[in-house]
């Protein structure tokens, strides 16, 4: 039960912020701070009790299942494991960065926007926590709209059209999904006459020849383009660059982190054989996402442009390393996810700040503000070297290790995909230098960080650092139920072993009834 | 007759009562507030009277009528949406120089032709309610007799009506006279006899001429083009009544006719349907981008709405009977909630039409824009509304049949779709400079009535999109 306050605590406290909003103003932020704090509780003791009872080395630390609408199958049916819980965590934090960033930001309309941000919130631990398709395609919907909010509501100049595009490109290719959801579960119900959509029964449901490949591609389209993968990344510099600081921040650190959790969960393990039939075109595409988002990022004078086109080129590495498909490259995107959330997240914070202070966000108008504002530099500094992959910063472990991942599955494409490191570099540099060294550009003085925003960058400087130097308690956390994923999904690369016949052992044997041979 | 027909038949017999009662009390005293007070008591004790009904479904009374779950069920949602309709209308009235009374007569009339529609198993009785909907909807759509395009909308409604009526008459003469039956049970039997189908021009031609006139009264492509006129010139009120309770009883009556009927079986008539529902959510959906007129961009919708309906008729089953009943039921509750907030929004002059009335609602009367807001989230297909589980539930039945084109076509038209009712509601939330004055002004407050109307439409919006289940329980025990 505990699952379902986690995703009911946002919402009902973001109808309680709306309306105390119209009483008492500014208890609105104060109504969003402290529900996200007292879930951040919750989760805490939770990973305590986890770690205490020694339920951490089963693959699954808790299930809810409630029956929602029986006569279709649906039922509401949350379950939470490693990657989940690792994902979850990280929604709490940044949904706390994101509350301290819009905290002076947002002075028009705040019920309203706090709403948003907690129901954005309470719809991605929704979708992290979902083990029934429907309950899963109902969150990922739920996000949406919300969000929508946030960017056409409390954006910058263009907001329209950037949030209208963002939720066109989402909404239709989630409606591809919903197209293969239902196709996989009268596929299902045909062979074993159970309709559900209950998650562990349809795994290992045998979808042969080109429906396989058709219900596959429904998922991994829907997923590619959250993600962003090349090429349905073009909804997203709009979206960063008009959302608000929060908006940017949530976008960037948790809405694209569901696409690359939809792919672990769901793409890989449902359709194992047809996802194994694209992988190669679905890693050059990714190995083509990293360069291209990285020679983009170096052409743009926007702050927020730039760094969103970096997030492209970082997800590149995601979608590589799942595609490769084994625990170690699992491993390092895990990290990755939550070490882009924690970079880009600090990126947007300091770029929302910047616009605060000089009411721009382009990088050629700024310059020398070094001396101006310190603080300010050193933690740019510290968040955009982070961003290049530093050593002994969450970043390095997180593309180390999805590249020596790749490299056992591919040895080419992990050689292409290291050639955006060096793009990474470039751009990363080219911030600092052209924000803050050079001449003062600036006439008026401008105030560094205030201590709220400086907590909340301090805040996900230490989580890089700690990753950076101590990446083993996620390792450690996520790797029973990744090691899971790998093993119950026999999933070969093409013209490495050919397409696997083996038997393929459901996650839960007893739902099904034993073992299912994947077509071959 | 017996006296148990007369219970089965009560719903109908109510409401022909207080017909009589509204019209002597107009002819005895004019007065707005009881005119409205006994159509409100009318409706709401015919509404109450279906579950006594209920107890002796199904009953054939008379060869012309039968009352089973079925036709109680489509009765409940064409007397609820009366009732929203007559509860929102007071305000829009009372604003008007003609008198009000008589709408809440015609109205009354109107519901009684739209139930009598539902409840017929006959041609004749078919025909006789479809008249007596028609012919009051005419008078109707013509109300506000002050404005030109009101009065145009009648006319065009009377010369479009009178067309697809005669239509009708004539394809049902043709049947007969190849069948020898008017009843629909016969009728269904002998299309099952799927040679003397395929065989008889008779049957072929009088068919094609029941299909023209109810995709007339549906609004489905190609006999969608006097909806926008209609639903833009008609008062809003109207308008949400054409959009609900008389939709409602023709698609209801549509798949009385063809339930018995495996589609399958006729590729001709199957492809005639298909076409239709793939038009009208093509042209529906994509006319409605280019709209400038609330009311204009809502009658495209309707018509994309429609075609998601066909899709889930054509799925075929019982499961399509069902899923068509829901989604009529989530789709009227939205459409009626959009049109209530128009018709509050509403001035004597002109009704609140235009992108520029709902700009800025939400800071100028949040409530009404948060109802509108539900109410095209709704339409849309978003999660936590009706709609969303109702297009669930259309686009589940056609892939479960294997119509991969149609839940295709489906999911990328609605896709398009998002965009107009995104428009508007981001209008809603877009403030205008000049207005900042208007947003500190005290707030209207709405008259009782209303607020529980819209109230009710929204938290069963809301409701029937987070527990579906056990509205899905009741159709599924009333719909055998």
């Amino acid at each position: 039960m505990i699952m379902a306050w986690l995703i009911l605590i946002p919402i009902f406290c973001g109808i309680l912020a709306w309306i105390l909003d119209r009483r008492i103003t500014g208890s609105a932020r104060w109504t969003a701070l402290v529900a996200l704090s007292s879930n951040l509780g919750v989760l805490c003791f939770l990973v305590r009790s986890f770690t205490v009872s020694g339920v951490t080395q089963q693959p699954y630390l808790m299930d809810l299942d409630i029956p929602w609408i029986s006569s279709a199958g649906i039922h509401f049916h949350l379950a939470m494991d490693g990657l989940s819980l690792v994902l979850v965590l990280l929604t709490h934090l940044l949904g706390l960065v994101a509350v301290l960033s819009s905290w002076k930001e947002i002075r028009e309309k705040e019920g309203f926007f706090y709403f948003n941000l907690l129901w954005v919130l309470g719809g991605i631990i929704g979708v992290f926590l979902s083990m029934d398709l429907f309950l899963f395609y109902f969150f990922w919907e739920m996000m949406l709209i919300p969000m929508f909010f946030l960017i056409s509501v409390y954006g910058h100049e263009n907001r329209i059209y950037a949030s209208v595009k963002f939720f066109l490109f989402t909404q239709v290719s989630g409606l591809l999904m919903l197209l293969s959801i239902l196709g996989l579960y009268f596929v299902h119900a045909d062979i074993t006459g159970n309709y559900t959509f209950n998650y562990f029964e349809l795994l290992g449901t045998p979808v042969s020849g080109i429906f396989g490949i058709l219900f596959m591609l429904g998922f991994l389209v829907a997923f590619a383009v959250k993600l962003p993968a090349f090429p349905f990344h073009t909804w997203l510099p709009d979206a960063h660059t008009e959302a608000p600081t929060a908006g940017s921040i949530i976008l960037a650190g948790l809405l694209l982190k569901t696409g690359a959790y939809g792919m672990i969960r769901f793409v890989i393990p449902l359709f194992p054989d047809a996802a194994a039939a694209v992988s190669k075109t679905v890693m050059v595409l990714a190995v083509a996402g990293i360069i291209y988002g990285a020679l983009l990022a170096l052409s743009q004078t926007d702050f927020k442009r730039l760094v969103a086109y970096t997030s492209v080129s970082h997800m590149g590495f995601v979608m590589l390393g799942i595609f490769a498909w084994n625990t170690l490259a699992l491993q390092g995107v895990v990290i990755q996810l939550i070490c882009h959330g924690l970079s880009t997240g600090a990126l947007f914070f300091l770029a929302g700040v910047l616009k605060d202070r000089l009411h721009t966000r382009d990088l050629n108008k700024m310059g020398g503000l070094w001396a101006a504002v310190p603080k300010m530099a050193v933690l740019t500094l510290f968040f955009a070297l982070a961003s290049l992959g530093l050593p002994g910063l969450g970043n390095f472990i997180a593309e180390f290790t999805i590249l020596l991942g790749v490299f056992k599955a591919d040895k080419i494409m992990a050689a292409a995909a290291s050639a955006g490191l060096v793009g990474a570099a470039v751009y990363s540099l080219w911030i600092i230098q052209s924000a803050f060294h050079g001449p003062l550009t600036i006439k008026e003085t401008i105030a560094d960080l205030s201590f709220r925003e400086t907590t909340a960058l301090v805040l996900m400087l230490l989580g890089l650092v700690w990753l950076g130097m101590n990446p083993g308690p996620v390792f450690r956390m996520a790797q029973p139920s990744l090691d899971h994923l790998t093993r119950s999904v026999s999933f070969e690369h093409p013209g490495m072993c050919g397409v696997s016949s083996k038997p393929v052992t459901c996650l839960h044997p007893e739902y099904s009834g034993g073992t299912v041979h994947a077509a071959p | 007759m017996q006296r148990l027909d007369f219970i089965a038949l009560g719903p109908l017999l109510i409401v022909a009562v207080f017909i009589v009662a509204v019209m002597v009390m107009i002819a005895i005293k004019r007065r707005h507030a009881s005119t409205l007070a006994l159509s409100v008591l009318g409706l709401l004790s015919a509404l109450f009277n279906l579950p006594f009904a209920a107890r002796y479904a199904p009953r054939v009374v008379t060869p012309l009528l039968v009352i089973d779950g079925y036709a109680l069920f489509y009765m409940g949602l064409i007397l609820a949406s009366a009732l929203a309709t007559v509860a929102l209308s007071h305000g829009y009235l009372s604003k008007m120089d003609d008198p009000p009374e008589e709408f809440y007569l015609l109205t009354l009339i109107a519901t009684l032709g739209s139930i009598v529609l539902v409840a017929s198993r006959h041609m004749g009785s078919f025909f006789l309610g479809l008249e007596i909907l028609s012919v009051s909807l005419y008078a109707l759509s013509a109300y506000t007799r002050s404005r030109d395009e009101s009065i145009e909308a009648g006319l065009k409604y009377l010369v479009l009506a009178g067309v697809s009526a005669s239509f009708l008459l004539f394809g049902v003469a043709l049947i007969y006279a190849e069948t020898g039956t008017m009843d629909f049970p016969s009728m269904g039997a002998v299309f099952q006899q799927g040679s003397a189908f395929s065989q008889s021009v008779y049957i072929m031609a009088g068919m094609g001429f029941v299909i023209v006139a109810i995709g007339f009264k549906l609004a489905v492509v190609p006999f969608h083009m006097w909806t926008p006129d209609i639903y833009q010139g008609a008062p809003a009120p109207v308008t949400a009544f054409v959009a609900t309770a008389s939709k409602g009883a023709v698609a209801a009556f549509l798949i009385r006719l063809f339930a018995p009927v495996d589609l399958t079986a006729f590729p001709g008539l199957y492809a005639i349907f298909g076409c239709m529902a793939v038009g009208s959510m093509v042209a529906g959906n994509v006319l409605a981008l280019m709209q400038d007129n609330v009311k204009r961009l809502l009658a495209y919708s309707s018509i994309a709405h429609m075609g998601y309906l066909l899709t889930a008729f054509l799925a075929g089953g019982k499961d399509s009977i069902v899923f068509v009943a829901f989604y009529l039921a989530a789709y009227s509750a939205s459409i009626l909630g959009c049109f209530g907030v128009m018709t509050l929004l509403s001035e004597k002059e002109r009704d609140a039409d235009a992108f520029s009335d709902f700009q800025n609602l939400f800071y100028k009367r949040p409530w009404l824009a948060g109802v509108m807001t539900a109410m095209l989230l709704s339409l849309a297909g978003i999660p936590l509304t009706a709609g969303f589980i109702g297009k669930f539930f259309v686009v589940s039945a056609s892939v479960k049949t294997a119509h991969w084109g149609l839940a295709l076509t489906l999911a990328l038209t609605s896709g398009a779709g998002l965009f107009y009712y995104l428009r508007l509601i981001v209008t809603m939330f877009t403030s205008v400079p000049s207005d900042r004055s208007e947003s500190v002004m005290p707030q209207k407050r709405l008259p009782a009535l209303d607020a529980l109307t819209l109230t009710v439409l929204t938290t069963l919006v809301a409701w029937l999109g987070i527990t579906p289940a056990w509205f899905m329980g009741i159709l599924e025990r009333m719909i055998p």
